[in-house]
């Protein structure tokens, strides 16, 4: 029995499964790549859908009576009534005069709770710096409560109103159509720290803590990290001790991040005494974490500088760190600069070191300087992601978005830099 | 003074040196005839100045600062009458928080013992005497190094070779800090794992099956035994890596296979990056996204088909951490199919193989050691990734391999018994670090092997 086909009939016959396959293979890849960017896509949608109202704030406008009698305030001046005095009486019969028929306890609790915690103190710190006003009334432009404004914001979303009662939903969106409860764009968010309640809660003071931490890590990170690659590069010599820097220099950059972490505790803290939870001790801990990549990006830019430049130098008479200094150094810095810049923004989106030196501490204060206590942005975003209230939930997606902004940010200006000033030889 | 300020006072008078010891240079030069005849260039005279002054002043501050804390401390706690003094390191730190609580007026001094309030006395005043005498004594070094620098300026003496010699040193110091950081990172794990292991045995915490850190308050109290094994932490760990490697490992290496033998150059150009944005997106994010978005979905989802999961799966953090190593592999898998030489390649296509099958037989196989190599890199980072796991695991350390279940890992832990109310010196804590140590043994150990199948399977073609 033989085979009457030629070997290219053979061959023929068989392209088109092989064809096929190819195909099938090339959409494989398709599909990967889809995949990939398509989880990009989500994510962003995601955190944009969830975050977008992190930057609205929902206020009521209330002509609030301050009638002395039902604060149990008679003169404002007395500090000793006024650390007494109620100061949401009023509030509530504000709201009074648009549901007089909310006079029942469960219905004046119920009013409480359409505003913010803190509009008391507003009414106070008003009477305390302006003590003539008592018995007038005011104007005044308050905070909804968290549970309010997640339900304005989100208005028709079942998912969004479970923790108001029916009743109060009514209220609400009474008020909404007179105009009295409205949106507006959220400038707590940006001027104060941290706050118990969310609509109170603000990301400057996360963003100012990062800020610091990131001076002192840059302040650090990129003189070391230069002089390391210099040496490295053109000073090391051929010996053991390189070959045990340089595989140390490896290692660290894929130590896990959490581990400087409990390096930073047992060392600054431990056994330097340091105080927990201030950037300095969490810009030492990120500059250690982003040498290696500094080190290994500018090694690289070393290494781009053509021996030609070297020897001219050398040539005329210039000492090897002469050589160093004024012609491989200034030719390799924007090279060093992109890495420096992209490693930074590795620091900034950091969080898990920083949650061991105690960062993680709930901070109402805008830091103030280096030895302050402080949290940073990707911390603050974890503690709000861990939350309960709805409220911070979009607290932490705006929260995010602000991060990507500075990281894209860093990364387009590192972009930009190395197609500005990179030369090529 | 505070260190914050010292520290530009010293750079102060470095550049006062600086330039004294410039005009100097040039005085000096003057009879000889100009600076020609200096050994040195007067920059390099006044570069000396500076570092005289600057570093032997910095080097005093660093190390009094590091230190003048721990020193207080100590002699503060030495000072207390025996009746007060702490008998373990637990009631030494809360005692020392109680001084240093009444010495910044935090704590009504009423409401503490009698030697508590003098030794918060005593600790104002070392502190201040200490700020003070540190204060004094590094301006006088600083201008005492400035000023010896300066007297040495002197035509004679080659100053730039001076310069040049502490600069190397000062590089090589900086390269050092790698080896430093190291050693820092091995210390500070050895020593509070071997104090674990004086509390619980090494054998029990490899080999056990449960993991409950929970050591009582007292002796008697139920449960006051805390169990200490690893290996639920570990299956959990693995599971939720298997998990991450399963989804990027496929979907990286046939990303790069697209990107690097099919797509067009100006596709390359679009896609790489937005790829690479993947890796650029903070594991706080991922660890927001895989909480609050995908677990919620999976739980959904597995209750419309009938199948019970828990709020917080594993296979949630699994599948966001898969994704955020996506890029990972496929730019080191890129790399490595890069490397093979296009004589391969056109030889197969030469006889006819179409483009997959080139891949499939010719350069896979070729490529496949440095791809293994890619695949643990990815696989250790996947065990040191600490957010996702923080938000999106939960905390139950339960030995199983269902992915629909809670698990907990070995960075979870970490993170949970370091950041809660830390009882100093007992087992829950110190167990921490015995983690610690486990992780950085197993990610170093990965890496090595890993960085060496790479560079092995790389000489086989330069």
């Amino acid at each position: 029995m033989t085979d009457q086909r030629s070997q290219a009939e053979i061959v023929r016959e068989s392209l088109k499964v092989r064809y096929r396959k190819e195909r099938r293979f090339r959409l494989y890849g398709m599909a990967a790549i889809a995949v990939a960017l398509l989880s990009l896509l989500i994510l962003f949608t995601d955190i944009v859908g969830k975050g977008y109202t992190g930057f609205i704030k929902t206020t009521i406008t209330l002509d609030v009576s301050l009638d002395g009698e039902a604060m149990y305030l008679e003169d404002a001046r007395d500090k000793d009534q006024l650390s007494m005095a109620d100061f949401q009486a009023p509030i509530i019969s504000a709201l009074q005069e648009y549901f007089p028929e909310a006079t029942g306890r469960k219905d004046v609790r119920e009013l409480k709770r359409l505003v913010g915690s803190y509009a008391g103190n507003r009414v106070r710190n008003l009477l305390t710096e302006q003590p003539e006003l008592l018995g007038t009334t005011q104007t005044m432009t308050f905070l909804v409560h968290d549970t309010v404004s997640v339900y304005v914001k989100h208005a028709g979303s079942d998912a969004y109103s479970i923790r108001l009662s029916e009743q109060q939903q009514r209220w609400v969106d009474e008020l909404v159509e007179k105009g009295v409860v409205e949106t507006a764009f959220n400038d707590v968010f940006f001027s104060r720290g941290d706050s118990r309640e969310p609509s109170n809660a603000g990301v400057l003071g996360a963003i100012v803590g990062s800020l610091f931490t990131m001076v002192v890590t840059i302040a650090i990170a990129f003189p070391v990290g230069v002089a390391a690659a210099v040496y490295l590069e053109e000073f090391a010599p051929q010996n053991k001790l390189t070959d045990f820097i340089e595989v140390n220099i490896n290692n660290l950059a894929a130590v896990p991040s959490i581990i400087f972490g409990l390096l930073g505790l047992a060392v600054f803290i431990g056994l330097f005494g340091m105080p927990r939870s201030v950037p300095v001790v969490g810009g030492l801990v990120l500059a250690l974490m982003t040498l290696p990549t500094i080190i290994i990006s500018s090694r690289a830019a070393i290494k781009s500088v053509p021996p030609s430049i070297r020897e001219a130098a050398e040539g005329m008479g210039a000492s090897k760190m002469q050589v160093v200094l004024h012609h491989v150094v200034p030719l390799a810095m924007p090279g060093m600069m992109t890495g420096s810049i992209i490693g930074m923004a590795q620091a900034l989106g950091e969080t898990a070191p920083l949650l061991l030196i105690g960062m993680v501490a709930f901070i109402v204060e805008i830091p103030d300087g280096f030895f302050s206590s402080a949290t940073v942005l990707p911390v603050q975003i974890y503690l709000w992601a861990s939350s309960a209230e709805q409220g911070f939930v979009e607290l932490a997606s705006a929260g995010i978005m602000i991060l990507l902004t500075f990281m894209i940010t860093m990364n387009a200006m590192a972009i930009w830099l190395r197609k500005r000033l990179e030369r090529r030889w | 003074m505070h260190t914050a300020n010292l520290l530009p006072l010293v750079l102060v008078i470095a550049v006062v040196a600086y330039m004294l010891a410039f005009m100097r240079s040039r005085t000096v030069a003057e009879p000889f005839g100009g600076i020609r005849n200096l050994k040195a260039l007067p920059f390099y005279y006044a570069a000396r100045a500076a570092l005289w002054c600057a570093i032997p002043a910095l080097i005093l501050l660093g190390a009094w600062t590091a230190f003048e804390g721990k020193v207080i401390q100590n002699v503060v706690v030495s000072s207390l009458p025996a009746d007060v003094a702490p008998k373990s390191e637990g009631e030494a730190s809360l005692v020392l928080s109680q001084i240093s609580n009444v010495a910044a007026g935090k704590l009504d001094p009423n409401f503490v013992p009698k030697p508590v309030v003098g030794a918060a006395d005593l600790l104002e005043n070392l502190r201040d005497r200490s700020s003070n005498f540190k204060t004094m004594l590094v301006i006088l070094i600083a201008v005492l190094g400035g000023g010896f620098a300066w007297s040495r300026v002197q035509p004679h003496i080659n100053a730039r070779e001076n310069v040049e010699r502490t600069l190397r040193w000062i590089f090589f110091i900086c390269a050092g800090v790698a080896i430093l950081t190291t050693v820092g990172i091995v210390f500070s794990v050895i020593f509070e794992t071997v104090r674990f292991f004086g509390k619980v045995p090494i054998t029990e915490f490899l080999f056990g099956t449960t993991w409950s850190p929970q050591t009582a308050l007292r002796a008697d109290q139920v449960g006051s035994e805390g169990a200490f094994g690893v290996i639920p932490l570990f299956t959990g760990t693995l599971l939720i890596s298997f998990i991450a490697l399963v989804v990027s490992v496929p979907v990286g290496l046939m990303s790069a296979v697209y990107l690097s033998e099919y797509a067009s150059k100006r596709g390359r150009a679009i896609l790489k990056p937005l790829l690479e944005m993947l890796a650029g997106v903070p594991t706080v994010v991922y660890g927001f996204f895989a909480a609050l978005t995908v677990a919620p979905f999976i739980s959904d989802l597995a209750d419309i088909i009938g199948l019970e999961a828990s709020a917080q799966s594993a296979l949630a953090a699994g599948l966001v951490m898969g994704v955020m190593i996506i890029p990972f592999v496929s730019s080191l898998s890129d790399d490595v199919i890069n490397a093979v030489p296009q004589t391969l390649r056109d030889g197969s296509l030469a006889l006819g193989a179409t483009q997959s099958e080139t891949m499939k037989n010719v350069i896979f196989p070729a490529a496949l050691p440095g791809i293994m190599g890619g695949i643990l890199l990815a696989a250790s980072r996947a065990i040191g990734e600490t957010m996702i796991v923080v938000m999106a695991a939960g905390l139950a350390a339960n030995l199983t391999a269902n992915p629909l279940s809670s698990v907990t890992t070995v960075t979870v832990q970490i993170v949970t018994l370091l950041t809660g109310d830390q009882e100093f010196d007992s087992a829950k804590t110190l167990s921490a670090f015995a983690l610690g140590m486990m992780l950085f043994i197993v990610t170093l150990a990965l890496n090595i092997v890993a960085l060496k199948i790479v560079r092995k399977y790389r000489e086989q073609y330069d």
